[in-house]
């Protein structure tokens, strides 16, 4: 009964979730029929679930920035350095016993280093877009810039290859035979919708969105709660770099390019907007899905990158003009 | 005191101040030759700061330009290539006729659905990539296929010195191209209505609207042009460097749009000028073409310009804030 009241009250508050919801099943029923031998094995959907927390992520962390109107385009950058600084101290760390037998408590504190370059660089930005009042688009195009390019000052270029075994295992192993990424990319999920919708942060965040002068004259704290949702931003993006390091066993400044333009794209398809004000983890939780389902399906009938990369942005302007439309009817 | 109050004086005074101390560093600076080079270099990234300038001041941002230099370039040589042509003046109008069309799209989206520029110029980026290196091709096209007609073009002097060891160097004619282009912004942008619409638009928009200004003319004009610019830009790269490479232009967008910022325009837009944008331009090619001379590890040259961006705007945001209060 209360299970009923939920969905019942979630479908009407948002309607764009049933959007969503149907736009999978229509991926999901397409891809079928374009290739049912190879799309529909388990395999395909268990390597769907270690690529889709990276992006998810990165996409969840784009949202918290949209949701104040602004923009965060140097999640790629942070995500990479964390996991090239991580991957710097295994290797300086590194005893007779090889990086892969490296104990437990270094992997932690390569963990708390790359959480916290995250948390520095989200607070680099926070900073430069409250108390310096530089616009979001060209405060991280400038910072993402800088991250990237201290990641190729570190690495020299090449990639910083080998991790540590424990490191691995968050990027590849298994929980309960469901794969770690994904069960990290649940509970942090879980955790964003509650800091969003029942503590004060998200509702302020909401609030500043929505009307960022009746905010002001409602007394809130604007500076500060633009800082922190762009520090929770940062710390986002560093535990993708440290799955997709994990996952890859690598490290590399250039990682990931292409993820900038999907997190995006994922954050306006999952209902964000981009102006603020609106935008769920369930909805952009339900849009890597499909896209990731698409994704998959057009591998599958061996579309090359470039061309996937070419539906993206179709698919982006896509989404753009239905919103646009769906806003002029109502 | 009403000119060293204006921005580009504190530009060109910064800008002698940096020219000096690497000129300190590193004599060679100084070299007749070097200073040929840079400003050869700054011709393809000033001719599109020309298109960023104005979307910079009508309050947009342009990060698919880029996507349509590389794409006019490419589909243009290949296009000379499949015809068996070999002229100057027809590819480049028709590339400047490519890039005014992609730019078009841009204007459309903006105009049409009021969406950000920013995520429209990043579809329409990532659109346009996909389909050159997905559909029409990844080989390089090298000098021994360039059409020769585009490569005499853009080796043209206006200048040429001899070095005592017998070899020439000359400072190239297409300076005054980016000089033309550069003085026809001017006057578009001091002169004409359409011009001081771009300002009307990025000081407000709603105000501009008011005031009887068509807006839809003026965004589709702003994107058209600055797409016309770029497509313009990416063939005359090609000629400049005997090579078609359609993964070229990687990341320039932040050169670009840095170089303009660095040069006075407003982060917010409404405020800008051609001038500023030149000797924005001018800085920035030289911090990067200097890092190489004062020795500083190339792997730095993307933190240097990250730090470039952040302290311009910085600086412009702490600007036309004390001015607004």
């Amino acid at each position: 009964m209360k299970a009923q009241m939920n969905i019942r009250s979630l479908v009407n508050r948002d309607n764009n979730i049933v959007q969503l919801l149907v736009m999978t099943v229509l991926i999901f029923a397409v891809m079928t029929a374009l290739s049912p031998d190879k799309f529909l094995r388990y395999y395909n959907f268990e390597s769907i679930t270690y690529i889709f927390p990276e992006l998810g992520l990165l996409s969840i962390a784009m949202m918290i920035a949209m949701l104040t109107g602004g923009i965060d385009l140097s999640v790629v950058g942070v995500a990479n350095l964390s996991g090239i600084l991580a991957g710097v101290l295994f290797h300086k760390m590194a005893g007779a016993a090889g990086i892969a037998d490296t104990g437990i408590l270094t992997v932690l504190l390569g963990g708390v280093i790359a959480l916290g370059t995250g948390l520095v660089a989200g607070t680099v930005n926070g900073l430069l877009i409250t108390r310096l009042g530089i616009t979001p688009i060209l405060a991280t195009l400038g910072t993402g810039q800088v991250f990237t390019g201290l990641a190729i000052v570190l690495t020299g270029g090449p990639a910083i290859v080998g991790f540590p075994t424990a490191w691995a295992f968050l990027g590849n192993g298994k929980i309960l035979g469901l794969a770690t990424p994904f069960v990290l990319f649940a509970v942090i999920a879980v955790l964003i919708a509650f800091v969003l919708s029942r503590t004060a942060l998200g509702i302020n965040l909401m609030l500043i969105g929505t009307n960022p002068k009746a905010a002001l004259f409602a007394g809130l704290k604007r500076e500060r709660m633009v800082l922190y949702s762009y520090m929770l931003t940062g710390v986002l993006a560093s535990v993708a770099g440290i799955i997709l390091s994990g996952r890859t066993n690598a490290a590399k400044s250039d990682y990931g390019n292409s993820y900038l333009l999907q997190a995006v794209l994922i954050a306006v398809l999952g209902g964000t907007n981009p102006a603020g004000g609106r935008g769920t983890v369930l909805g952009i939780t339900i849009a890597v899905a499909a896209l990731m389902l698409l994704s998959s399906g057009f591998q599958i009938l061996r579309f090359s990158n470039h061309l996937i990369d070419f539906i993206w942005g179709a698919f982006l302007l896509l989404v753009i003009a239905l919103n646009a439309y769906k806003n002029r009817t109502r | 005191m009403a000119l060293l109050r204006r921005s580009e004086t504190v530009i060109a005074g910064i800008l002698l101040l940096a020219m000096v101390l690497i000129g300190t560093i590193n004599p060679a600076f100084w070299q007749l030759d070097n200073l040929f080079s840079l400003m050869r270099s700054n011709v393809i990234i000033g001719i599109m700061a020309m298109g960023v300038l104005l979307v910079l001041i009508s309050g947009g941002i342009d990060v698919s330009f880029p996507a349509f230099a590389v794409a006019a370039m490419y589909l243009t040589i290949k296009g000379m290539l499949a015809l068996g042509y070999n002229g100057v003046v027809l590819p480049l109008l028709a590339a400047t006729i490519m890039g005014l069309a992609f730019g078009a799209v841009n204007g459309f989206f903006v105009y049409k659905f009021r969406m950000i520029p920013l995520i429209v110029t990043l579809g329409t980026s990532a659109m346009v990539r996909g389909f050159l290196l997905g559909v029409v091709g990844t080989s390089m096209i090298n000098i021994n296929k360039m059409p020769t007609a585009l490569i005499e073009f853009a080796r043209t002097d206006v200048v040429t010195v001899a070095k005592p060891d017998g070899t020439t160097y000359g400072l190239t004619a297409m300076v005054l191209i980016y000089l033309g282009l550069a003085l026809a912004m001017h006057l578009v942008l001091r002169h004409t209505m359409i011009g001081r619409s771009a300002y009307a638009l990025g000081g407000d928009p709603e105000a501009a609207r008011r005031a009887g200004f068509d807006l839809r003319k003026t965004i589709f004009f702003i994107y058209c042009v600055a797409g016309a610019l770029a497509g313009f830009a990416g063939l005359l790269h090609s000629g400049m460097i005997w090579l078609a490479n359609p993964r070229d232009f990687v990341g320039l967008e932040l050169d670009v749009i840095a170089a303009v910022v660095l040069g006075g325009a407003s982060i917010f837009g409404g405020r800008g000028s051609v001038l500023g944008t030149m000797l924005g331009v001018f800085m920035l090619v030289m911090v990067k073409n200097s890092l190489i001379i004062m020795r500083v590890d190339t792997t730095w040259q993307l933190v240097v310009v990250g730090l470039i961006v952040i302290a311009a705007t910085a600086l412009s945001a702490w600007r036309d804030r004390r001015r607004a209060a």
